[in-house]
């Protein structure tokens, strides 16, 4: 008996064979982006926060992968954004400071990660919270350093030594924001496929056999964990310096949540799912409340319950089985 | 069945071949003991598994088989007992320690990755082997897959390799099951009941094949089976599990034809294979 004489036992769904053409429609959505922030002006800005977060929920598209909900990963946003808040006085180089936040936000990431990848579910889940919560009070107490609940005004930036002005300055956020999103989303995109990435997946499903490869799965998920913060941290600063205000309110675990809904409306299923969902729900928010004021969050929850009931796969997952279907 | 007398003959210790009586077993299993409340589990597990041999565990359910693999790979550790593995102890190690000193094993229910495909699964496997973590290289890259295939090929699922893991039937499942273990290269290889669940037409092809696959790489193994008609044919010694304790140790010939193991172990009448 030889492999090829022997029928395929059992099998119940063969694989979709097609591939999407990601890196296509990346390249058109980041295209259709540039068009809107042109034609309408003021968008430039709700679009730099919508990629800056983009880039904060790749983090939890990673963890979720492994089958992990982080309901603190704003601190880690925070970290990079009161980076900028603290060291522009002295350092208003915006090049400088934007890797420190991502360097900053990774050593939390590892030195939290050292302790929090031995947990699961709802313990991991809880145990960021818990922590996101401690550097909130931090922030919040420690007045003399962080002005409270005022917050930090971040002072004037240069940007390759260069003082843009506003118009510029806009433009170069809304630019930065843009070559992130696309970068972090082909370093995640590799990173998913590679063996660490398919093992990452592999906690989700069987981490016992992970064991019994040899693996360990906490340095699986601690590289992740890392992965995850350090793009919290860019994600930070980039808030910072497009709002030029950061305040508490960043590591506040509404804020935690507010990433994990974009990314269950994004979808888990690709790299693109965090960027479709935070440009949806940055353009819902503005939009619902200019025409209704406070029901806002209504119509997100309303978004959002819509989208688990009848498309569990996200926004990616809508739009990917439209494009099938045409194929 | 010519090559599983040679091993026979090797595995007992013909006395014409003087090398055999010096030969150091591959494990070696002193006084196991593990209760789990008042289940006793293992009872006095003394066990040698000598080097190439095919050795298969049989008895009731609940007679500790599965426990003995988990204690032999770290995953349950004995109230007492010594395990040597190599002339070293291997007691207390991690699975993760025990799978890289070279043994491996394959699990009662299938732990594939269920969402993968079959493919990922034995690529992930044949990665982990290699150690190779490289975070930005795809894992099923022009080597991995090469050797993924291969692999699949040996083991006869390379059909099925596009298919996701948790599409396949039972004896598919179970085979992949060993081939992911097979990619380690270990020098034992534990498997608990690689047959069961398979449907009969399948049966002896796949134990044919798995046979074929483990005495080309010269692996030792260890297997829980069932099936009186593949100890007979596959196994060079036959160890029946009873209640914790070994109840009886020998080749096939001799064990599966005794009549009070039989009738009080494995609960059949002598006449049926006699
Ligand atoms: N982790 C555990 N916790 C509690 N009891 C256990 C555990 N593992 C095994 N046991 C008990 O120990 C006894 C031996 O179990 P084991 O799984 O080793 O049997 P087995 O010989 O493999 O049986 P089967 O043929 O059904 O697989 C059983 O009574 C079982 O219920
Ligand atoms: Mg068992």
């Amino acid at each position: 008996m030889s492999a090829s004489d022997r029928d395929a036992p059992g099998v119940a769904a063969p694989r979709p064979s097609m591939r999407l053409p990601e890196a296509g429609l990346a390249l058109a959505g980041a295209a259709a982006l540039v068009l809107a922030a042109w034609a309408v002006p003021w968008l430039k800005f709700v679009l730099t926060i919508a990629l800056a977060k983009g880039v904060a929920v790749l983090g939890i598209l990673l963890l979720l992968r492994a089958g992990q909900v982080s309901f603190g990963h704003s601190m880690f946003l925070a970290v990079g954004a009161y980076t900028v808040a603290f060291l522009a006085p002295a350092v208003p180089e915006a090049l400088l400071l934007l890797p420190l936040g991502a360097l900053l936000g990774g050593l939390l990431g590892l030195v939290i990660g050292l302790f929090i990848v031995r947990y699961r579910d709802i313990f991991f889940s809880m145990l960021n919270l818990a922590l996101s919560m401690v550097l909130y009070s931090l922030l919040e107490k420690l007045y003399d350093l962080t002005k409270g609940t005022d917050g930090i005004r971040v002072s004037a930036l240069t940007f390759a030594g260069a003082v843009p002005d506003r118009e510029t300055q806009e433009w170069v956020m809304f630019g930065l924001a843009l070559a992130l999103a696309l970068g972090f989303g082909l370093l995640v995109r590799a990173y998913l496929a590679s063996p660490m990435g398919r093992a990452l997946a592999g906690i989700k499903t069987r981490e016992t056999r992970l064991e019994f490869m040899g693996v360990s799965a906490r340095r699986v998920l601690l590289f992740a964990y890392v992965f995850s913060a350090v793009m919290g941290g860019a994600a930070g600063t980039l808030v910072a310096m497009t709002t030029r205000h950061v305040t508490p309110q960043l590591a506040y675990w509404t804020s935690s949540g507010e990433l994990v809904f974009i990314a269950i409306l994004g979808g888990a299923g690709s790299a693109l799912g965090p960027f479709l969902g935070a440009t949806a729900f940055e353009l819902v928010r503005v939009y619902a409340a200019a025409a209704v004021a406070d029901a806002w969050q209504m119509i997100l929850g309303g978004v959002l319950l819509l989208v688990i009931l009848f498309a569990p796969g996200g926004l990616w997952g809508m739009l990917t089985s439209r494009l099938r279907g045409r194929a | 069945m010519s090559a599983s007398d040679h091993r026979r003959a090797e595995a007992a210790g013909d006395p014409d071949r003087p090398r055999e009586a010096t030969r150091a077993p591959l494990l070696s299993a002193r006084g196991l003991r593990l209760a789990f409340g008042g289940v006793k589990a293992a009872d006095g597990i003394d066990l040698d598994v000598m080097p190439g041999e095919f050795l298969a565990i049989i008895g009731p359910n609940g007679a500790g088989k599965t426990t003995f693999i988990n204690m032999t790979t770290g995953y349950l550790r004995p109230q007492a007992g010594s395990i040597d593995y190599d002339g070293q102890p291997i007691l207390g190690l991690s699975p993760r320690a025990i799978v890289k000193r070279g043994i491996g094993r394959s699990f009662q229910l299938p732990q594939l990755f269920s969402e993968h495909t079959v493919l990922e699964n034995a690529a992930l496997a044949i990665a982990a082997h290699a150690g190779l973590w490289s975070p930005l290289t795809p894992l099923l890259r022009p080597r991995y897959r090469e050797e993924a295939m291969a692999l699949l090929d040996r083991f006869g699922l390379a059909p099925l390799a596009e298919a996701r893991a948790d599409a396949l039937n039972e004896g598919a499942r179970k085979l992949a099951d060993i081939a992911m273990a097979a990619a380690l290269q270990p020098r034992l290889l534990l498997m608990d009941e690689p047959t069961s669940g398979v449907a009969a037409t399948e049966k002896m092809g796949i134990v044919e094949t798995l046979v074929r696959v483990l005495r080309d790489t010269g692996v030792t193994a260890v297997f829980v089976e069932h099936d009186m008609e593949v100890v007979e044919r596959f196994a060079d010694r036959v160890a029946v599990w009873s209640q914790g304790r070994i109840a009886a140790l020998g080749p096939p010939e001799q064990v599966l034809n005794d009549p009070a193991v039989l009738r009080d172990v494995i609960g059949i009448e002598p006449a049926h294979h006699a």
